[in-house]
């Protein structure tokens, strides 16, 4: 395997004084899709916040591409290449199509790669090209998806943090996302950390497949592997 | 005729000025939910540092500009000073420490420039002009209305067409979101605080040399009736906060004109309560509530 892009070690955290995630260990690579699956409140949401300083941690360490994350604030992680799609999306409903779609370049210098990048991602989900002006409350919840996912891609990060991208999803608009994600990875060269409840779909494309529980790690190996581990499955993901 | 005219016209006269200090107030409460209690003392300190550079250079101008740059130093002092460490959770903790705010302020204009009023100047005549036979606005009263309508249109060109303007609102609704998309939420605070607090202090500058002069309260009556219509608009909307100060005006010139001067302050009352009591989210109240 390379270098990883992000690696996490012994990561602890929480909301308060109890830890919610305990000593996780994680590694992605370059160019791969992560999945994160494991059962409600196993603490994947957390993590994806711990990465991005919104929840604090009290041990470990996160790096991305060598650089030491523990220190770099949220409003900056951006700037290191990392957007985070949040679990419930957090489109600004408030704003426009796109105006949310201009928030998410607009910490960057490069005005006019941001605006490619706005135009690239009308031409990927053409039913926000018909919205732009559309102020975010009324969009569908598939068409809000396609938004939340779009303002990350215009930051051209280099990891994508996706919190299941596929809650209130059609199967249909759930396979063009995970398609999507698929021809990114293999075009672009994105790296994403995919936390699904849909674990079926997730472990399709990924790569490597971690299952936590409890806020542990209690498996980590790749996908194909996991996705056919039948004792893992009923112990940790009921199906 | 002729008179409600007149009425009307001066009317909207004043209410320009209680909508630019009513949107001040609508500006941080999107910002930060906190009504600004102190906003009529920090005005009433701009004014006096106006009042003071005015004296000492003897250009009306200069003053002018010396009130809003004190205004937008003030209101960001204000901010990360003090407003920063209010826990909002409580809204009562913000209006303590703003009224407490205005203590300070009142005693320490007290101290350095007494209670005397001091008779401000205006750049232009406040003698109304006759249009065929009615006496309507006066060039001040123009200079007033042009003032507003170009902080107006210039604050929305801010909020709709910048960069920094789109990051300021996007702090204001969703501030956690927006740090994930690299928005420095506290420092778009604190921009929130200073244009607001510059508005106040352009307002206040419009408004009391009209009246008595600078004063550690000649601000105060201004605070009442901007509240008011800030409430009337919804408070968290900029046009119902502009609609707002002109129902006020209105409202005020018609009572002082057709009934007494004296009745005026609490037909304020009543429109409040009025208000309050029938459309409690105000007349302009966005049916939109936040969602995730
Ligand atoms: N804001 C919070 N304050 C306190 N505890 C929290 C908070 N958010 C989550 N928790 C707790 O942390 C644990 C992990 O929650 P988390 O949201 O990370 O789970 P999850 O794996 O994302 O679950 P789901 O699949 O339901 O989204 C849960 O026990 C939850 O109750
Ligand atoms: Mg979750």
């Amino acid at each position: 395997m390379p270098d990883a892009l992000l690696s996490v070690r012994g990561l602890t955290a929480g909301y308060g004084a109890a830890p919610v995630l305990q000593e996780v260990d994680l590694e992605v690579a370059p160019g791969s899709i992560a999945a994160v699956v494991g059962a409600n409140g196993a603490g994947k949401t957390t993590l994806l916040r711990a990465l991005c300083g919104v929840v604090g941690a009290t041990a470990g360490e996160v790096r991305m591409d060598g650089t030491d994350l523990r220190g770099v604030r949220t409003q900056d992680m951006v700037r290191h290449g990392i957007a985070h799609v949040p679990e419930g999306r957090g489109v600004i409903t408030e704003l426009t199509v796109e105006e949310n779609l201009r928030l998410g370049h607009s910490w960057r210098r490069d005005k006019a790669d941001g605006r490619k990048a706005t135009a690239e991602v009308f031409e990927l989900f053409e039913p926000l090209a018909r919205r732009r002006k559309s102020a975010g409350h009324q969009l569908s919840g598939g068409e809000r998806q396609m938004l939340a996912v779009g303002r990350a891609l215009v930051a051209r990060p280099r990891l994508l943090l996706l919190d299941e991208p596929s809650l209130g999803l059609a199967p249909k608009v759930t396979a063009q996302i995970m398609a999507l994600l698929r021809r990114l990875r293999d075009d672009t060269g994105l790296t994403v950390l995919l936390v699904e409840q849909n674990v079926r779909s997730a472990l399709s494309i990924a790569d490597t497949g971690v299952v936590l529980s409890l806020g542990r790690v209690v498996a980590a190996t790749d996908a194909a592997t996991l996705a056919a581990d039948e004792d893992l499955r009923h112990t940790y993901l009921g199906f | 005729m002729d008179r409600f005219l007149f009425l009307t016209v001066d009317g909207l006269a004043r209410g320009a000025v209680f909508a630019a200090f009513a949107l001040a107030l609508v500006l941080i409460w999107r910002g930060t939910r906190i009504v600004n209690f102190a906003q009529g003392a920090m005005a009433a300190a701009t004014t006096y540092l106006g009042y003071s550079v005015t004296a000492a250079s003897d250009s009306y101008w200069l003053g002018l500009v010396a009130a809003v740059f004190g205004g937008l130093v003030l209101g960001a002092i204000v901010e990360r000073g003090l407003m920063r460490f209010v826990d909002v959770r409580s809204p009562l903790n913000a209006v303590i420490v703003a009224l407490g705010l205005v203590l300070v302020i009142h005693s320490i204009l007290g101290i350095v420039y007494g209670s005397r009023y001091r008779a401000m100047q205006v750049p232009f005549s406040r003698e109304s002009i006759e249009i065929g036979g009615t006496a309507l606005l006066s060039p001040y009263d123009l200079f007033v209305f042009g003032t507003v309508l170009l902080v107006m249109v210039g604050l929305a060109l801010v909020f709709t067409r910048t960069d920094i303007g789109l990051r300021m609102r996007a702090a204001a609704f969703a501030p956690d979101m927006s740090r994930l998309l690299g928005v420095n939420v506290g420092r778009m605070l604190t921009l929130s605080w200073a244009l607001a607090a510059a508005v106040g202090a352009l307002a206040a500058m419009l408004v009391v040399p009209t009246e008595f002069g600078a004063h550690p309260h000649s601000t105060d009556l201004v605070f009442v009736y901007a509240f008011t219509a800030a409430v009337v608009g919804g408070l968290d909307s900029p046009a119902g906060a502009v609609v707002g100060g002109l129902v006020v005006g209105l409202v005020l010139s018609y009572v002082s004109g057709y009934a007494d001067g004296d009745l005026s302050a609490v037909a304020i009352l009543v429109l409040l309560i009025g208000v309050l009591l029938l459309r409690p989210n105000g007349l302009f109240a966005s049916t939109t509530a936040r969602q995730v």
